[in-house]
């Protein structure tokens, strides 16, 4: 078995175990079990990262074995520079959600920690599968422990949200599955994605494909204007739902537009790069203004992530080298900061149970040890040098201003609206006197706190501070998939 | 014509027949309330019957016998094998729910069973129109009675009823289609039939008036829109065990019946019959599931999702014949034929958790009644789960890989407006996932009404465990059902 599926099996095989003997009579093994099959799983992807050989572009720790032979699909996994950071990305999250669900969970733990195990494995499917079908399946997969998830720890109006994220995805993904099988037909009977890379396709049936993967790709990023699903999720969510739906199954649909839109359908890539540009900074712009004015902390950071994730989509349809690999670079540091900023706002919650910015104020006082974390965080959620954040950012804004001057303006500004509404809702929330009496009664983070926010707080400091490991890995894959995008695929 | 009679091919259905009225009259000497030795006499003939037709369908020969007037081939076979194995289940699942509503005074759940099992299996094997009819008849009029089997309830009495008048009536439409092509072709044997009509010597319009009907006859034994009104009153009305022995195996032999007619008889009239499964495709697709949304009743939103699923079976019959060529039909129909078979697994595990759910006295067929299952009983309630997902084609469960097959025989054919009826398919399946994730919902999400364990017995455990396990494990392996459904297709349609 290669590494691929042993990182991809390890956390599915755990989740299955606690699926099918766990109970909450004994929760505190399961949870046991879950870290211990959520560290295991992370330490099989590290040799990936150890053996990775940055000088080359292509796919590396290939597997390949028939797996359905009447529609000629194999079970075919590698990844190069573009996704491998993202299997390790997958990994170390689920180690953090399972830390984070420690103490919340006190019922069915054993299917909420099966359920994350569970869609790990489904995730590193998606970031490792070179084979459309496979890809597919894997990307479908993973509503449903999603929807489990939401609907079954969720808030509120938990069912509301539920249903809204899956049939919001179903949508698009479907039509992308059409997609794929329109390609497995043109190109004579396969669903090898080198095949469809090299497959010329005129410009119609460039730009039908190119929409059909935007209505898949764009829904799960999310992209103005078919984000709206983003903030009543995320605020429905459990904590771990939110931390793992922001960190990684937005990546989804951005990775989907670099494996699949872009060099499938170059051509309509280029033709309509106005509008993704257009669409990402409405997204930078628009969307940064309206978390502005959100009176609930996580919907503030979910429109925060939708600001953020404009970038990314930006970065892409900019076609050069820096802005593309600050994009990935922004989905990478926005996995770590977006999962920090979420799982803060957890930390709260299980304390005050209000979501609300009114709710607190001043709560450094009582708990100085977290506010140090949150003010992190925040300042990386704006983008200060030093952090995550800034790393992505700078790199798609250079990479825009080569592009266009006036995008690369309109980008920068995000900044400041960033800024603007991340440290207004530190203000509210962390700063000044206490605010109230609930405010005035919080103990300050725990062990198992600490531990969980101080993980996330190297991996963005590290990230901050020494980005060469993460560029330095992807230089070549997205040198190559430029060269690649840039050749007309239209028939001579 | 008799000196060639090839009785070997007819084994099975004469065991079946055999061991039917065998059964019947060792019933008489049953005291057991259960009907214990009847059940174990009926499931081991099942039982013998699924493995003779498994062996010959892995032979894989195609033989003819009495005449030309039946066949045993590969797809025959095969559908025969796993109908028999459709009715065992459905006798697992339906004997404690039978016993507990004074269904079991009598043995006819099961002799009625077996030679409803036995119409299926001539339905399937014939090669004659009148076989075929014979077959149609017997299965439906056992099925007219098994729905009646509880006769003091006055809604089963009624969905009998409904089922016997409109039932009567579709046969009725497929006999009269019948007579027309006899009268056209002057013969009732299939394969010179087929000859006849692909010289070209007969008049079209006489064979598309005989073709309407057929079609329209067929279409009512597979419940697609128009011909759909006595499914969801059916469905409702019958016990619920009878309802799974009438929604379950008996769509294997409606698809080999229209494999037999339209194909094997009719394909040179493609280009017309297919126009006409496309309107009843796109109209099942659309009504079946928009009326499921709306549906309270568990046993009736699944007969609405039942018609929008056939749907999806028409979709692959009519991607066969592009132009009049046929390289495609093999390709197309053994999709059609995947999808028929994972459907009806799935059909068998999700009734087989009504009839779980069932106490005395309790029908358990609301969709409020299945509040919170997952905290009563997780096994279950992950079976019921995965069943809806694979309904809904989500990956990776089976039925995702019947609408991807389907799907792919469609856009594959090239017809104009292809892509415009997929796009269409996949809507109207999004739709219809809004109702199957109900379904989930109300197990996850909902606090349970009642704290009563789910309790079962070994036998209903067990198989529907495995028949759970069979819709998740042929999700990530399904290569070798496809490949079966494939080769099967091929060979019969070589010949």
């Amino acid at each position: 078995m290669g590494l691929l599926s042993l990182a991809i099996w390890t956390p599915i095989l755990f989740g299955v175990i606690l699926l099918a003997f766990g109970r909450d009579e004994h929760a505190k093994v399961v949870r046991w079990i879950a870290l211990i099959g959520s560290v295991v799983s992370l330490a099989v992807t590290l040799p990936l990262f150890n053996h990775f050989d940055v000088t080359t572009s292509a796919l590396q720790f290939v597997e390949k074995s028939m797996w359905i032979e009447r529609f000629n699909v194999f079970y075919h996994l590698g990844v190069d520079g573009l996704s491998l950071w993202f299997v390790l990305l997958t990994a170390f999250i689920t180690v953090i959600v399972v830390i984070a669900g420690w103490e919340v969970i006190t019922e069915r733990v054993n299917q909420y920690m099966g359920a994350f195990l569970i869609l790990s494995g489904l995730m590193i499917g998606v970031f490792s599968a070179v084979d459309g079908m496979l890809f597919y399946v894997f990307f479908e997969a993973t509503l449903i422990p999603m929807y489990l998830i939401i609907g079954v720890w969720g808030g509120p109006n938990k069912i509301y949200a539920a249903f809204k994220f899956f049939l919001y995805t179903l949508l698009g993904s479907l039509l992308m599955l059409i997609a794929l099988i329109y390609l497995y037909t043109q190109s004579g009977g396969s669903f090898d994605l080198a095949t469809w890379h090299k497959l010329p396709l005129p410009m119609s049936a460039q730009t039908l494909l190119f929409f059909a993967f935007f209505a898949a790709f764009a829904v799960k990023v999310p992209m103005w204007p078919v984000h709206t699903w983003l903030p009543d999720v995320h605020v429905e969510a459990p904590t771990g739902g939110s931390a793992v739906l922001a960190a990684i199954m937005l990546k989804l649909g951005a990775y989907g537009f670099l494996r699949f839109s872009m060099p499938i359908a170059p051509d309509a890539a280029h033709e309509y790069a106005w509008l993704m540009i257009a669409l990402s900074l409405v997204a930078v712009v628009y969307v940064g203004l309206v978390a502005m004015v959100q009176e609930d902390m996580k919907k503030l950071v979910a429109y925060s992530s939708v600001a953020h994730m404009g970038f990314v989509t930006l970065g892409f349809f900019i076609f050069n080298d820096i802005g593309v690999s600050g994009a990935v670079v922004q989905m990478i540091a926005h996995g770590f900061v977006s999962a920090a900023m979420f799982l803060s706002i957890g930390v709260l919650y299980d304390r005050v149970h209000s979501r609300e910015i009114a709710a607190y104020g001043g709560v450094v006082n009582t708990m100085p040890k977290f506010a140090a974390f949150a003010l992190l965080f925040g300042m990386a959620n704006c983008g200060l040098p030093g952090t995550a954040g800034f790393v992505g950012e700078w790199m798609v804004i250079l990479g825009a201003i080569k592009y266009n001057f006036w995008v690369g303006f309109a980008a920068a500004s995000a900044l400041i609206f960033g800024a603007a509404y991340t440290l207004w809702m530190i203000k509210r929330v962390y700063l000044g006197p206490v605010g109230n009496d609930h405010v005035k009664e919080l103990d300050d983070i725990n062990c198992r706190e600490f531990l969980m926010l101080a993980l996330l707080a190297i991996a963005v400091l590290a990230m901050g501070i020494f980005p060469k490991p993460f560029t330095d890995v992807m230089d070549v894959s997205v040198a190559d998939l430029l060269k690649h995008v840039a050749i007309s695929k239209l028939p001579q | 014509m008799f000196e060639k009679l090839s009785i070997a091919a007819v084994y099975p259905e004469m065991l079946l027949a055999v061991m039917a009225i065998v059964i019947a009259m060792v019933d008489l000497f049953v005291k057991c309330p259960r009907r214990t030795t009847t059940y174990a006499l009926s499931l081991l003939t099942i039982g013998v019957v699924a493995y003779m037709e498994a062996v010959a369908a892995t032979q894989g020969q195609t033989v003819y016998s009495f005449g030309n007037m039946v066949v045993s081939d590969a797809m025959g076979s095969w559908l025969k094998c796993f109908a028999a194995l459709a009715v065992m289940v459905t006798l697992v699942y339906g004997r404690p729910y039978a016993a507990e509503r004074d269904m079991l005074r009598g043995g006819e759940l099961f002799t009625l069973g077996l030679f409803a099992l036995l119409g299926m299996f001539v339905m399937i094997s014939g090669n004659n129109f009148l076989v075929l009819y014979l077959g149609l008849e017997l299965l439906t009029l056992s099925s007219y009675a098994l729905v009646a089997l509880r006769r003091d309830s006055a809604v089963a009495s009624e969905a009998a009823m409904k089922y016997f008048v409109l039932g009567a009536m579709a046969s009725g439409f497929l006999l009269y289609g019948l007579s027309m092509l006899y009268g056209a072709t002057g013969s009732l044997d299939i394969s010179t039939v087929f000859k006849a009509v692909a010289s070209g010597q007969i008049k079209h319009q006489v064979l598309v008036l005989g073709v309407v009907f057929v079609v329209c006859g067929l279409a009512f034994k597979f419940g697609v829109v128009p011909f759909h009104m006595w499914i969801p009153d059916v469905y409702q009305g019958a016990p619920t065990a009878i309802t799974l022995m009438i929604g379950g195996a008996p769509k294997l032999a409606a698809f080999a019946m229209t494999i037999r007619l339209l194909v094997e008889g009719l394909l040179p009239l493609a280009v017309d019959w297919q126009q006409m499964l496309m309107v009843l495709a796109i109209a099942s697709l659309l009504i079946g599931n928009l009326a499921a949304v709306a549906q309270t009743n568990l046993k009736r939103m699944l007969a609405f999702s039942t018609i929008a699923q056939m749907g999806f079976v028409l979709i692959g019959l009519l991607s066969g014949v592009v132009n009049g060529n046929t390289a495609a039909a093999a390709n197309a129909y053994s999709s059609s034929m995947f999808y028929v078979i994972t459907y009806v697994l799935t059909t068998l595990a999700t009734f087989g958790i009504i009839l779980l759910l069932a106490r005395e006295g309790f029908e358990s067929e609301e969709i409020a009644d299945l509040a919170g299952l997952n905290q009563r009983s997780p096994l279950y309630a992950g079976v019921m789960a995965a069943c809806m997902f694979s309904l809904a084609g989500v990956p990776p469960l089976v039925g995702f890989y019947a609408k991807l097959s389907v799907l792919q025989a469609l856009i594959a054919s090239g017809q104009a407006g292809a892509i415009v009826l997929a796009v269409f398919a996949v809507m109207m399946s999004l739709i219809g996932a809004f109702y199957y994730l109900r379904i989930v919902k109300v197990m996850y999400f909902d606090a349970p009404i009642t704290a009563t364990t789910v309790s079962a017995g070994a036998d209903v455990r067990v198989v529907l465990s495995l028949n759970g396990a069979l819709i998740l494990i042929l999700g990530i392996l399904p290569g070798g059902l496809m490949a079966l459904c494939a080769k099967a297709i091929v060979t019969t349609l070589g010949t």
